[in-house]
């Protein structure tokens, strides 16, 4: 992926920010630019609070190209607090202590590296939440 | 020589930690390494190892969140992010840009990376008192952070860790510990360096101790104690950094402070030094036990090699922004054993 692309990408990767129609409230997640449930176009830039469940998982044994070095690792699917399930990694956690339903956050993770030169890429990941927090990310 | 203090008064806003997850056994890599031979003079129980997927950048980030929940201020409103580690992701590209972005601190921000071994978190700390205490700005956000690497077998390998722990320091009146003054003692001691390129730092075995640690240590908090006019029965709780569990104790009792008073501070034992972030973490376990009115002492060591102490008095405020993150104690408490082969795999110790 280009550098460009990755600064593009840079609000939804780091902060979990998608948009909200200003219309009928309804929360996107990547960011959109027509309301999928209205059609409307005013939409605005909305930061998740990064706080969800997990709705189902998998774990990678065969990981594509950059991912190797994080095997065996969790990918999950997460409903958010705000109705919006997203694909993300999970973090901190053993592939057999995840279950369906576990409440995690959202935390800001190294996603990888374009080799030994290029970008190093971060992004949201989720963990199991951990005492005292106030749940999400940045 | 008289005590430093900026002309606005100022204090500790907010403040937040982080360590990672993981933990190596000191045992484990005695074990590996010296056949258990040193096992009965460990210098750790264990220390914290960084995920395969955390580095400076991702645990400064939460740290820096901790730090903002417990300030209470809006992201934009923070003016400067300072970060101090040895472990700066990128040789050339800043840190501070990052967390700045990460955090919703950007644009309106100064940002940049600081370097002083073990010392660039309080660095960075002193330069965010300046800001805030010059009046250029109300909010500046400092960091000490690390994932430390040691030799494949050397005694640093026993204790290079990663963590580290933010700082918000705004004005006094909305600070949960009120700086009284800071006293800071710098000379050119070559104990521990790494030059560029070079992934393992080099390091003067027990020249680390008496002309490096003890004199920075020792002459750093004599003079704040005296520009102050104060003892150490002053103060309710002190850190000093922490290399190891052995130094900090002994440079206390050298001092004239008790073991009681290091205690709440004192986590090298069970998650290592942490380097740029070492002192700044221990100050924030001492700020999550502290009450109203107590006087607490921060003196960091940075081989190079130099020494800022300082001093703060807790207001009532730190009762109500304590809980808003997680304790330091919770991620010292969160812990998951790994074994040398995994730290070595994660570290990305083999050539594959």
């Amino acid at each position: 992926m280009d550098i460009p692309r990755n600064w593009r990408l840079r609000e939804q990767r780091y902060r979990l920010q998608g948009t909200r129609c200003t219309a009928c409230g309804e929360c996107h997640f990547p960011p959109r630019h027509v309301c999928p449930r209205c059609k409307g176009r005013a939409l605005e830039p909305y930061r998740f609070a990064g706080r969800g469940t997990v709705y189902s998982y998998t774990v990678i044994y065969q990981a594509p190209e950059g991912f190797e070095q994080y095997v065996p690792y969790v990918v999950a699917l997460v409903d958010l607090e705000e109705g919006v399930r997203v694909t993300a990694q999970l973090t901190d956690v053993d592939p057999e202590e995840v279950t369906i339903g576990m409440p995690v956050e959202m935390v800001l993770r190294k996603l990888g590296e374009e080799g030994e030169r290029g970008l190093i890429l971060y992004g949201y990941k989720f963990r199991p939440r951990i005492e005292g927090s106030a749940g999400g990310g940045p | 020589m008289s005590v430093m203090k900026p002309v606005r008064e100022v204090g500790i806003v907010g403040y937040g930690a982080y360590i990672p997850r993981y933990r190596l056994a000191a045992e484990e890599i005695s074990r590996l390494w010296r056949g258990g031979q040193d096992a009965g003079a460990l210098p750790v129980k264990e220390k914290s190892v960084p995920g395969p997927d955390e580095d400076t950048v991702t645990m400064a980030v939460e740290a820096a969140q901790n730090a903002l929940r417990r300030a209470n201020v809006p992201p934009e409103a923070i003016r400067a992010v300072w970060v101090g580690s040895e472990s700066h992701p990128y040789a050339v590209k800043p840190t501070g840009t990052l967390v700045a972005q990460a955090l919703g601190i950007a644009p309106a921000t100064l940002a940049a990376d600081l370097e002083f071994a073990c010392k660039a978190g309080s660095e960075a700390v002193q330069a965010a008192v300046a800001l805030v205490g010059s009046g250029m700005a109300d909010y500046a956000l400092a960091v000490g952070m690390d994932t430390a690497q040691g030799r494949p077998g050397d005694a640093l390998e026993y204790t290079a860790a990663a963590g580290g722990a933010a700082y918000v320091i705004g004005p006094a009146d909305e600070a949960v510990a009120v700086l009284e003054g800071s006293y800071s003692y710098v000379t050119d001691t070559p104990d521990f360096f790494r030059r560029a390129h070079q992934h393992y730092p080099e390091h003067a075995n027990r020249f680390t101790g008496e002309p490096a640690y003890f004199h920075h240590i020792v002459n750093a908090a004599r003079g704040l104690m005296e520009a102050l006019g104060l003892t150490p029965e002053d103060f309710a709780g002190a850190v000093f950094h922490q290399p190891n569990v052995k130094f900090p104790r002994k440079v206390a009792r050298e001092l004239g402070f008790s073991p009681d008073q290091i205690r709440a501070g004192l986590l090298v034992g069970e998650v290592g030094n942490t380097y740029a972030g070492s002192s700044l973490l221990g100050f924030s376990a001492l700020l999550d036990e502290a009450r109203p009115g107590d006087r607490l002492l921060l003196v960091s060591f940075g081989s190079g090699a130099g020494s800022d102490a300082m001093s703060f008095v807790v207001t009532e405020r730190i009762e109500a922004a304590r809980d808003r993150a997680p304790r330091t104690r919770a991620y010292v408490a969160r812990r998951a054993p790994v074994d040398y082969a995994t730290y070595a795999r994660w570290r990305r110790k083999f050539t594959v």
